[in-house]
């Protein structure tokens, strides 16, 4: 009787910590698996890999991958990872967060690192609302979507991801939905091989606070919507792929340029103006 | 003889229905039996039909399923 | 260990507090800075910009101050000594990444140069109004470490025992000057390598693949770290966390791990206790300062002294953990501390404390702005002695 395979991507999961905390049909946990099978599939070294995450549903994603992984504080993965990267330039620095965490309290650090072009590569689960706290607005909420801090319906217009990372200067902006796994995985290992800043937003379920509260269905009726609106288009320019409820989801990857990444620059400076005096940081002490 | 197989860890399913849903052969049900948590877990109701592509692995957010191709010496050991 | 000669700038100097703080980080054998301007201690980080590039190491100027905070809590779990340098308003904006800190048990510097506050205040001049807050400034139970230095020549010293107790007990420590220690210029030697003694990372002996736990305490209560890139593969997190350091939100483990933390200070207090006394057998009054104002309590005692009283010195090397004993001691003795500072009343309250009742404690408190005269406190003194 042949042995039955283990699941290829569980040497990369944390499985004493599985079931995960997130809700049935929640996307996040699909990301998760692509991220994982983008780590078999790129052939990464895992030792020089790290994840940084912030606070939230999406935050949790740090301690289920089994890698050198901080779960920092809200809003701030972005200048953890930057520190980290600078003390060891070698690592390959993955920040996995959501869209209230990066775009919100940690907007200001967002558009800074993009605009270091720090090579830090994001993965930003968007599923509109702060999901672990219950379901508040965040700058990612459509208009007119009730949420627990907007119970007349929100009214803010909504931010539209890739045009403000491209705008601050990522290298690489992509966006995906949970439902595409498999690009997904692919622009996760080009993001892996990518130096700079590199951003891919997967929009995600959150079927027990945005779908519910706004009568969207479950995880699955997402999925299904996911699927029927999507609309491919790679290479679209970013100002075309804001959401709009209802409407359709423009996916693919939209930026891929090439810019000196803040540690090519800092080197260059320096060996320019110091010469042979320049020593550039090493490793531990 | 399927192409392929899944293994399914009823225990960790939350039963989202997506490998259900995005089965491309349509191999998967919901079964009617429970796990601890009280989900029901997926099962395979054609099993012939099954490609072993693992899209209900890339799917599953919980990774309770994942699907591998049953390669020639593999059958044979199981015929075994 | 050593220190590493590349930053030890040997030699008989004429600096300023900022400036000799930067070579003390320097020869402590730190390689990151992340900062952010604020008055008056821009400095720090405007001279380790420019020496740490030829040392081997990297400055970045973050966004804010919450930025550089927690940027070089990144830089030391990837291998690197870090710290950065703020003022008030700044040292506001740490408060949350100082419990981060704490919490995950990362050695790391912070220097305070204590300005003139509330709020904006006094961006120029003096103040030693944010030593409570240093000790309880970020949420939750926690302790830390704190220095007072009262010379350029101690902002040289106590960076590096800053930097060496941080690694000892993995906390953040707190090097908490003062815009005229950070801005007066005075001899600082700073002596050659390897006559300074550095307390290196706590790095695990266990390989990657034998049960590394990165939260369990060792004998001393403090646990062993290991870099990322090394293939640990460990968790961190400010969550409630067990040994594995996985979140682990439930009361037994908040028992375990908050006294765990405390205590791994507490029990540790005399070894890091550190202050300056003279004259206090046989002393009516004894004068307790820190900082800048030790220098003109100083003078002070020196006159009281010079006119017939008999006044004793105890100036706080650390602030924190406070002397509780020695002050203790000293109460039981004296007919009164008098505790003169930048502030309308702070430390003086810890004084209260461990006295408890057993002499009277007289405050000489200091809006900011200024040092005090040192006829008022001699003022104090001889009121106090009578």
């Amino acid at each position: 009787m042949s042995a039955v395979p283990v699941n290829p991507i569980e040497p990369f999961l944390r499985m004493d910590r599985i079931p995960t905390i997130w809700c049935p049909g929640c996307g996040i946990g699909t990301s998760m698996n692509s991220f994982a099978r983008a780590i078999v599939e790129s052939n990464i070294d895992t030792k020089n890999l790290a994840i940084v995450s912030g606070i939230g549903c999406t935050g949790r994603v740090a301690g289920y991958v089994k890698l050198d992984s901080f779960h920092t504080t809200h809003g701030r993965a972005l200048p953890f990872a930057t520190g980290l990267k600078l003390a060891n330039p070698k690592l390959n620095v993955v920040v996995y967060s959501g869209d209230g965490d990066l775009f919100a309290i940690g907007g200001n650090h967002l558009i800074h690192a993009a605009r270091r072009n720090m090579d830090l590569k994001i993965v930003c689960v968007n599923n509109m609302v702060y999901a672990m706290t219950g379901g508040q607005t965040a700058p990612t909420t459509p208009p007119q979507s009730l949420t627990s801090t907007s119970p007349y319906g929100t009214w803010d217009p909504a931010f539209n991801l890739p045009q403000l990372v491209e705008a601050a200067g990522a290298v690489y902006v992509a966006r995906w939905t949970t439902f595409h796994v498999r690009q997904l995985a692919k622009s996760m290992r080009e993001m892996f091989a990518k130096k700079g800043f590199c951003f891919i937003e997967v929009l995600s379920p959150c079927p027990t606070l945005y779908q519910r509260r706004n009568k969207l269905g479950d995880g699955l009726d997402t999925m299904k919507a996911y699927k029927a609106m999507s609309k491919i288009r790679n290479g679209a320019p970013t100002s075309e792929t804001a959401l709009v409820r209802d409407g359709e989801i423009v996916v693919g990857k939209f930026v891929d340029r090439e810019r000196p990444d803040y540690l090519g620059l800092m080197n260059a400076q320096m060996r320019a103006q110091l010469g042979d005096r320049y020593v550039p940081q090493e490793a531990q002490p | 003889m399927a192409k392929g197989t899944v293994c399914i860890q009823a225990e960790r399913c939350k039963a989202c229905g997506f490998c259900v849903e995005f089965c491309p052969t349509k191999v998967l049900a919901l079964s009617s039996s429970f796990n601890s948590k009280g989900y029901h877990p997926p099962q395979m109701v054609a099993p012939e039909k099954c490609s072993g592509c693992d899209l209900c692995g890339m799917y599953c957010p919980d990774f309770a399923i994942f699907g591998y191709r049953l390669d020639a010496s593999a059958e044979v050991a199981n015929e075994g | 260990m050593k220190a590493d000669a590349r930053g030890v700038l040997t030699g008989v100097h004429f600096l300023d507090g900022d400036h000799a703080c930067c070579e003390g980080a320097l020869a402590a054998g730190s390689r990151f800075s992340a900062g952010y301007p604020i008055t008056p201690s821009t400095e720090v980080v405007e001279r380790f910009a420019a020496r740490v590039p030829t040392v081997g190491g990297t400055f970045i100027q973050m966004e804010d101050e919450l930025a550089a905070s927690i940027t070089i809590q990144g830089a030391v779990w990837g291998g690197a000594k870090a710290f950065t340098v703020t003022s008030g308003p700044g040292f506001s904006l740490m408060m949350e990444h100082i419990g981060y800190a704490v919490m995950t048990e990362t050695p790391c510097v912070f220097v305070n140069v204590q300005r003139g506050g509330p709020s904006t205040g006094l961006p120029t001049l003096p103040a030693q109004s944010d030593m409570m807050q240093v000790r309880w400034g970020s949420h939750g139970d926690y302790e830390i470490i704190a220095l007072c230095p009262n010379s350029p020549q101690e902002c040289f010293d106590l960076t590096i025992q800053a930097f060496n107790l941080s690694e000892e007990y993995r906390v953040p420590v707190f090097v908490m000057m003062d815009e005229v220690v950070g801005h007066m210029t005075e001899k600082v030697v700073i002596p050659p390598a390897d006559q300074i003694e550095i307390t290196p990372r706590r790095h695990t002996a266990k390989p990657s693949n034998d049960g590394y736990l990165p939260y369990e305490a060792s004998a001393d209560l403090v646990p062993e770290m290991a870099f990322a890139g090394e293939g640990y593969n460990f968790h961190v997190t400010g969550i409630t966390h067990d040994v594995r350091g996985y979140p682990a939100a439930t009361p037994a483990t908040q028992e375990t791990l908050v006294t765990r933390l405390r205590d791994k200070i507490r029990n540790a207090a005399s070894r890091i206790i550190k202050f300056e006394a003279e004259n206090i057998e046989g002393a009516d009054v004894v004068v307790v300062s820190y900082g800048i104002t030790s220098r003109v309590a100083q003078r002070a005692i020196e006159v009281a002294r010079q006119g017939g009283a008999k006044v004793g010195m105890f100036r706080l090397i650390t602030a924190w953990p406070f002397p509780e004993e020695a002050i203790a001691e000293i109460a039981k003795k004296v007919k009164a501390i008098v505790v003169p500072e930048l502030n309308l009343g702070q430390m003086v309250r810890e004084v209260e404390r461990a006295a408890a009742g057993r002499c009277r404690v007289v405050s000489v408190p200091h809006a900011g702005g200024s040092v005090h005269r040192p006829e008022l406190i001699v003022e104090k003194i001889l009121e106090a002695a009578r």
